[in-house]
């Protein structure tokens, strides 16, 4: 029971400091409208909106999370106020779910407002709303506990930002979201499936629009084998390099 | 009875031996001290005992339990007020404290009164919503101490409490680090300042290069030291030209004539007063006080570890900003 309430202190508390802040609201807002611009320029016909989707809802989740958990965490390890935490009676595995469980949430409302723009300009019938759900889900947990690791590897908020660019930026153009993976050089093809996004994304394809190339149950299996992967080697490395 | 027991425990950083096989223990509800300059191990031995670092070697118990293993129980009965300000710069002192007191699972209305209650007992009850970032650095302090103590911990550890803020905090401080022990709360404390730990302190131990050289009660302390016993005299008058007089009349002890109408005599043997009253007397000189001299907790620190205590202060505050 006190677990569960330093639980639900931590993530309120983090919510209330960090994750409804004015400024990351707008950002939730601004960030999906332009990939979705993004998208347009890049078009020569036509958008096809649906088309853009899973992109759009992968990358808002992607850049939401690893973003916000690397700064909060790397930023609270600054001011010292993280060591509070590890202070408290509670687990390191209980205490690092709490402050990414905020993260996850931003990722996935960061999600669906490109969802609620497109509902107001196409029809999105036919979509599979269960998978879009546990894909989004799994994209965010995977994401958020990147920025974990990410944000256990550096010791300053520059740094993390910079680290994350260093995952993020190899992960959008491998994914298959600008260009198709079948498309890739044959040399960048395994590259493609050693990242978390490349399944997150495929799954969102074939939930909207049936053309995903990795079965979705696979995909499925493979984020949580990610997510508990980066979990776990984030909270060892954060016993060996913070309570050290 | 023990509430803290250390044993052979020392911390190693890359080959640097941060602590060095230290052993010591508290008292259940005594203020114990450690004191010692800059880099002597302090805060690494209180991160250890806390569970902020893991030793190298050696044990701890705390209250009967593996202050190791078993440091997430440990934590339970402890709080910890770190040598900086650790709260949340966005938060007002209300709300960090019942932040910190739903931490360690204490209910709803229990901890609101209780930050309630500790706002008023440290003089933050005004502090209304401002945030901490806009707090000066004594009720920093004192807000900090206040979330170390808000489960109502059985030990407090307390890092350098008064470092860095002004006389009258500091004064503030002590003062309620008394009142904590007088209800009970074993209190484990690091300081520089020499006065502050033998005001405050029941026990000390002297902490250098890693090691502890010394352990005691200040008077244990100040005993320890005292290699001689030394008498002065406060005297009517002048008494420099009875000097050679006085040195050939009481030759087994050692006479110093001060310039303010006092003398020190000094001897390894019990000093006997009744012949000065008398020889003074007999020459007209009315003796005023004897009082008996005790070396200082400083000067029993410099002797102990070679450490100047003003370069000691010096390091600390300069550190400090």
């Amino acid at each position: 029971m006190s677990s569960a309430l330093a639980y639900w202190t931590i993530l309120m508390k983090d919510m209330k400091n960090y994750y409804l802040k004015p400024p990351n609201i707008s950002w939730g807002i601004i960030f999906p409208i332009s990939w979705t611009l993004m998208f347009f320029v890049r078009s020569e016909g036509p958008v096809d909106i649906r088309g853009i989707l899973p992109g759009v809802m992968s990358l808002s989740v992607l850049f939401g999370t690893t973003s916000m958990l690397a700064v909060t965490i790397t930023f609270e390890r600054k001011s010292r106020s993280f060591e509070r935490l590890l202070l408290a009676p509670i687990s390191l595995k209980l205490l690092m779910l709490a402050k990414t469980t905020g993260a996850i949430l931003f990722g996935i409302i960061n999600a669906f407002i490109p969802v609620l723009f497109a509902l107001l300009i196409v029809d999105l019938s036919g979509i599979n709303w269960f998978l879009v759900s546990v894909s989004v889900l799994l994209i965010a947990v995977t994401s958020t506990f990147l920025g974990l690791f990410i944000a256990v590897s550096v010791n300053e908020v520059f740094e993390a930002q910079t680290f994350s660019n260093f995952f993020r930026f190899p992960m959008m153009f491998l994914c298959g979201l600008f260009i198709p993976i079948e498309n890739l050089p044959v040399f960048l093809r395994p590259f493609s499936f050693i990242l978390p996004l490349t399944y997150g994304a495929d799954s969102l394809k074939h939930a909207i629009n049936g053309n995903g190339i990795i079965n979705p149950l696979v995909s499925v299996f493979i984020l949580l084998g990610f997510a508990v992967f980066l979990f776990l080697i984030s909270t060892r490395n954060i016993e060996r390099r913070w309570i050290y | 009875m023990n509430i803290i027991e250390v044993s052979g425990l020392s911390k190693d950083y890359d080959g640097f031996k941060a602590v060095n096989g230290i052993d010591f223990s508290v008292l259940k509800g005594e203020v114990f001290g450690f004191l010692g300059p800059n880099g002597a191990g302090k805060t690494t031995t209180i991160n250890m005992l806390t569970g902020l670092a893991r030793p190298t070697s050696g044990s701890i118990s705390i209250a009967g339990e593996d202050g190791i293993r078993e440091i997430k129980r440990v934590q339970r009965i402890i709080g910890i007020v770190p040598d900086e300000s650790n709260l949340y710069d966005d938060l007002s002192g209300y709300e960090n404290l019942v932040f910190c007191s739903a931490l360690y699972g204490v209910r709803k209305a229990a901890r609101e009164g209780r930050a309630r209650e500790l706002l008023e007992l440290f003089g933050l009850a005004d502090t209304g919503k401002k945030p901490f970032k806009a707090f000066s650095k004594g009720m920093k302090r004192k807000l900090t101490i206040a979330a170390g103590i808000i489960h109502d911990p059985e030990i407090l550890f307390l890092d350098e409490p008064t470092t860095g803020i002004d006389v009258e905090s500091a004064r503030q401080i002590r003062r309620l680090v008394r009142e904590l022990n007088d209800r009970g709360t074993t209190i484990f404390l690091t300081t520089h300042y020499i006065e502050e730990a033998e005001r405050l302190c029941d026990r000390i131990g002297f902490i250098v290069g890693g090691k502890v050289v010394k352990i005691g009660t200040v008077s244990e302390l100040m005993k320890d030291a005292q290699k001689e016993s030394i008498v002065e005299l406060t005297l009517e008058k002048d008494p420099s030209e009875f000097k050679t007089e006085v040195s050939e009349e009481f030759s087994d002890v050692s006479i110093s004539m001060r310039s303010d109408n006092t003398i020190r005599i000094a001897s390894r043997e019990p000093i006997k007063l009744m012949p000065f009253m008398s020889f003074f007397s007999s020459r007209g000189i009315d003796v005023y006080e004897a009082k008996i001299i005790q070396p200082s907790l400083e000067e029993v620190f410099v002797e102990v570890t070679g450490i100047e205590v003003d370069r000691m202060k010096k390091e600390k505050e300069g550190k400090k900003r």
